[in-house]
């Protein structure tokens, strides 16, 4: 086993570009936050895709469990009142 | 050795910046009394969408059908989720949340004050979703170009949402408009009690608003109150003429040469009144938010000792 297997987990955030925020764009391995924003600008910004990069831990991250996908993102599908198109409303009024 | 700048250069760079449209994100150098005012102006509309919850939350429980109470549970709903999305923006400035939720209710930081009026009938559930609710989108979709990164990020969201509030509280009162006499005279009388204070959630005249030409440099205002007023009257007219009702202003009309609707003075007494603490609500809408503090502490407390023990299990284990 090589050391770099060692080295932790890091997820990856690049903003393209001024006013939008930061999105995850994938992972590397490094051995700490310096390395990890090193690593990052040259794995993932080498065609100028972002001016600004977060790293952050991947044991750092919790997640939703697949499994519960159904019970956790299924309700808002009945409450179509949610929606401005749910509304009749006259079409030439600015509303 | 790297160049050190003067705070002078620095507001220079910075206004240049603005100047050419660059958004501000949160590690970017800004002079203080930017950060201040983004501060207070962020906690203030965000302490606005929390106390909001209150006038129409007032309806819920007497909604009259089932899907008039689901829609308004899902419209307070938002209100509380545009708070949550507010105060995150506000801490990427380097305050916490508890400090501003203390400035509110220590009294030290305001709301809009159109929420210090009451809601005396169902009627006032439509007219907050048509007219409050439309002035606070006109609002909103110029801070959308805000010169404030996060800031501007969360008015998109929240006015995508929003779209729907409006919209519901003009068929509302569509409906009660086009339903018995009294249900007609209840929508006239909730219009006429909300209209003025909608006009007033723009702000003071331009010629009496002491921060705007601040503001307006920084870009952290787009649109001055004045022009923003217009907009929502302009747009606003129309929409009250398909509803058959009227609006309670004898002076409101079309002026051709303005390519305007002209409309009559606004009572900035009245303004001055409930912004100073007087309106007919004030007292309560504290007094509410103060004990829902109060009572949800041991929640709070609950969580953080649950969190702890975890803690402690895991270092055990």
């Amino acid at each position: 086993m090589s050391e770099s297997d060692d080295w932790p987990l890091w997820e990856v955030f690049l903003r393209g570009r001024r006013g939008l925020a930061h999105q995850h764009v994938g992972s590397l391995h490094a051995p700490d936050p310096e390395l990890a924003l090193q690593n990052a600008r040259d794995l993932y910004t080498r065609r100028g895709e972002g001016i600004s990069i977060w790293v952050v831990r991947s044991t750092e991250v919790h997640a939703s469990d697949p499994d519960d996908q159904g019970p956790l993102f299924d309700p808002p599908a009945d409450k179509a009142y949610r929606h401005p198109t749910f509304y009749r409303v006259p079409e030439d009024l600015q509303l | 050795m790297p160049p050190t700048y003067s705070d002078e250069s620095r507001e220079l760079a910075f206004q240049e910046a603005i100047d050419s449209d660059r958004t501000v994100e949160p590690r970017d150098w800004m002079p203080e009394r930017y950060r201040s005012t983004m501060i207070r102006q962020i906690a203030q509309h965000a302490h606005s969408e929390i106390i909001g919850m209150q006038p129409e939350g007032n309806w819920i429980t007497r909604a009259p059908s089932l899907r008039r109470k689901a829609i308004l549970l899902a419209k307070v709903q938002d209100e509380a989720g545009h708070g949550l999305y507010l105060y995150a923006a506000a801490e990427t400035l380097g305050v916490e949340r508890r400090e501003l939720t203390d400035l509110l209710l220590a009294g030290r930081q305001k709301y809009s004050s159109i929420f210090n009026y009451p809601t005396l009938t169902w009627a006032d559930v439509g007219a907050i979703g048509w007219l409050v609710d439309g002035a606070a989108i006109t609002n909103q979709l110029a801070l959308t170009k805000t010169s404030y990164g996060p800031y501007a990020r969360a008015m998109v969201r929240i006015c995508r949402e929003e779209s729907f509030h409006q919209r519901q509280g003009f068929e509302l009162l569509a409906e009660l408009s086009r339903g018995t006499e009294a249900q007609h005279e209840m929508a006239q009388d909730a219009v006429n009690r909300w209209w003025w204070p909608a006009l007033m959630m723009f702000g003071p005249p331009d010629a009496e608003s002491p921060n705007t030409a601040q503001s307006m440099a920084w870009k952290i205002k787009r649109v001055s109150n004045d022009d923003l007023r217009q907009r929502f009257v302009d747009m606003t007219v129309p929409q009250a003429r398909a509803l058959g009702l009227d609006l309670p202003d004898p002076e409101l009309g079309w002026n051709e040469t303005r390519g305007h609707y002209d409309f009559g003075p606004i009572d900035w007494e009245e303004f001055r009144e409930v912004v100073g603490g007087h309106g007919p609500c004030n007292l309560q809408r504290i007094s509410v938010r103060r004990a829902a503090d109060e009572e949800g502490a041991w929640v709070r407390e609950a969580a953080r000792a649950w969190e702890g023990r975890q803690q402690g299990r895991m270092s055990a284990a």
